[in-house]
């Protein structure tokens, strides 16, 4: 009895207390105390963590650099082959595009029959504007056969092999074409120059032209088809002491980045020196 | 066999000639590839083959360009005479000699294709053609003539090995 007595009144003691802690908490008497006691822990925990992960690193590091320097090889050998396929799709729609244009022309323009052909090189010669073309004789390409691509004229053809052909662009300095001007109802000649500008020559005096005026080919002297686009004119100059007015010619064509052409293979050029008179001896 | 190495070299100089270094320009000039070839081929000491590349070059040329067939060949035949007429005197002095024969070169064959061009009818300005053409593809010229001179001499010294004394 003696004994169970205190046992007894322990028992009750803790369950007060217990009572009481509870009380406190609930009564939020304890936060600061319980505050502290958490932090205190997590404190705890979380350097006996970082201790642990480190430990853990240094194990391992090694083996993960290989790895990753493995795999960063590979992701770097993979970004190389994707900027490659990337560059050679882009190229392929560029491509796409300029070809799917000259189809368009091709369609746009029925009584004439076209080849479609590669520029692979320039003339050696800086004095001269020429360009060389994947396809020739083989192809059915003869010289004379004009050259356009879907925004206007090129040149013609100047000389075949089996497989290849040179064009002399209209902007050589020895390019004449017969044009005339869509505004104006009048007939002028476009020439070449080392510059690779255009310009008309042999306007009449009487003929009012304008910037802006349309310059298309005439079809005279039989050397092109009529009614190809040439350009626009940008400025006019008509001296009254000059037998003709001279105006600048905007051309449609970028000539300096052509890379596909279209060659009009049913137009026939008529050759008409033998026509031209000649002094008699 | 140095004779037939001038069919590889030069079409492949021909090619890159036609496809690159012509789209290049400065002003309206551009280098002329074979033209440096052919002077720094034709200053090399042990060379004896240098007028058949010269020929070669020539022929190419006249093929594939516009100009009168007579130009490129006569130009080429030109330069390689005054290149060889300069390595005999300025033999100590090869990069100097390798300058001239580029400078000089490159003004003769521009004057061959002006005056040629000229006389078959082709209104070409010769003012206008020196100063937008020529004085801007000598400085291409010049500026090629550096790497092309050490490609050449490496070819020369593969072709004609130095003969070693017993």
């Amino acid at each position: 009895m003696k004994k169970n007595f205190p046992r007894s009144l322990q028992t009750i003691v803790i369950a007060l207390l217990a009572i009481g802690v509870v009380a406190l908490a609930l009564g939020g008497y304890l936060t600061s105390l319980s505050n502290l006691v958490n932090q205190t822990i997590v404190g705890a925990q979380t350097w006996v963590s970082t201790r642990y992960l480190a430990v853990i690193d240094f194990l391992t590091v090694p083996r993960d650099v290989a790895s990753l320097r493995q795999r960063n090889a590979e992701l770097e050998a993979e970004v190389a082959r994707l900027q490659t396929q990337v560059i050679e799709l882009q190229q392929q729609v560029t491509e796409t595009q300029i070809l799917s244009a000259l189809v368009d022309f091709a369609r746009a323009s029925p009584e004439n029959t076209y080849k479609a052909a590669t520029v692979i090189g320039r003339d050696p010669s800086p004095f001269l504007r020429y360009v060389i073309l994947n396809i020739g004789s083989n192809d059915g390409i003869r010289r004379g056969m004009p050259v356009v691509t879907d925004q206007g004229l090129v040149g013609r053809v100047d000389a075949v092999t089996a497989d290849a052909a040179r064009v002399q662009l209209i902007t050589d300095p020895a390019s004449a074409v017969n044009v005339s001007l869509q505004n104006s109802k009048t007939e002028a000649m476009l020439v070449g120059s080392i510059t690779g500008n255009l310009s008309l020559d042999m306007i009449s005096q009487d003929v009012t032209v304008q910037p802006g005026d349309v310059v298309l080919t005439s079809g005279l002297g039989g050397g092109y088809p009529p009614n190809l686009l040439v350009g626009q004119v940008v400025s006019v100059r008509k001296l009254d002491y000059e037998l003709f007015q001279q105006a600048a010619v905007q051309p449609i064509v970028n000539y300096d980045q052509i890379q596909f052409v279209l060659i009009i293979t049913n137009f026939k050029p008529v050759d008409i020196a033998p026509l031209i008179p000649t002094a008699a001896p | 066999m140095a004779t037939l190495v001038a069919f590889p070299v030069l079409v492949l100089a021909l090619m890159l000639q036609t496809a690159v270094i012509s789209r290049i320009n400065l002003l309206y000039g551009s280098a002329d590839l074979i033209l440096v070839i052919l002077a720094a081929w034709a200053l090399q000491e042990r060379v004896t083959t240098a007028w058949q590349w010269a020929l070669v070059g020539g022929v190419l040329v006249a093929f594939v360009s516009g100009l009168p067939w007579f130009v490129p060949l006569a130009g080429y035949l030109l330069i390689v005479g005054m290149a060889r007429l300069l390595q005999r005197r300025v033999w100590q002095a090869p990069l100097l000699a390798m300058f001239a024969v580029s400078f000089t070169g490159t003004l003769m064959l521009h004057i061959l294709s002006i005056f040629s061009l000229r006389l078959l009818g082709d209104p070409l300005p010769v003012g206008d053609s020196f100063s937008l053409i020529t004085l801007p593809s000598i400085l291409l010229n010049l500026l090629l003539a550096i790497p092309v001179y050490a490609g050449m001499r490496d070819l020369a010294g593969w072709l004609y090995p130095a003969e070693v004394e017993a």
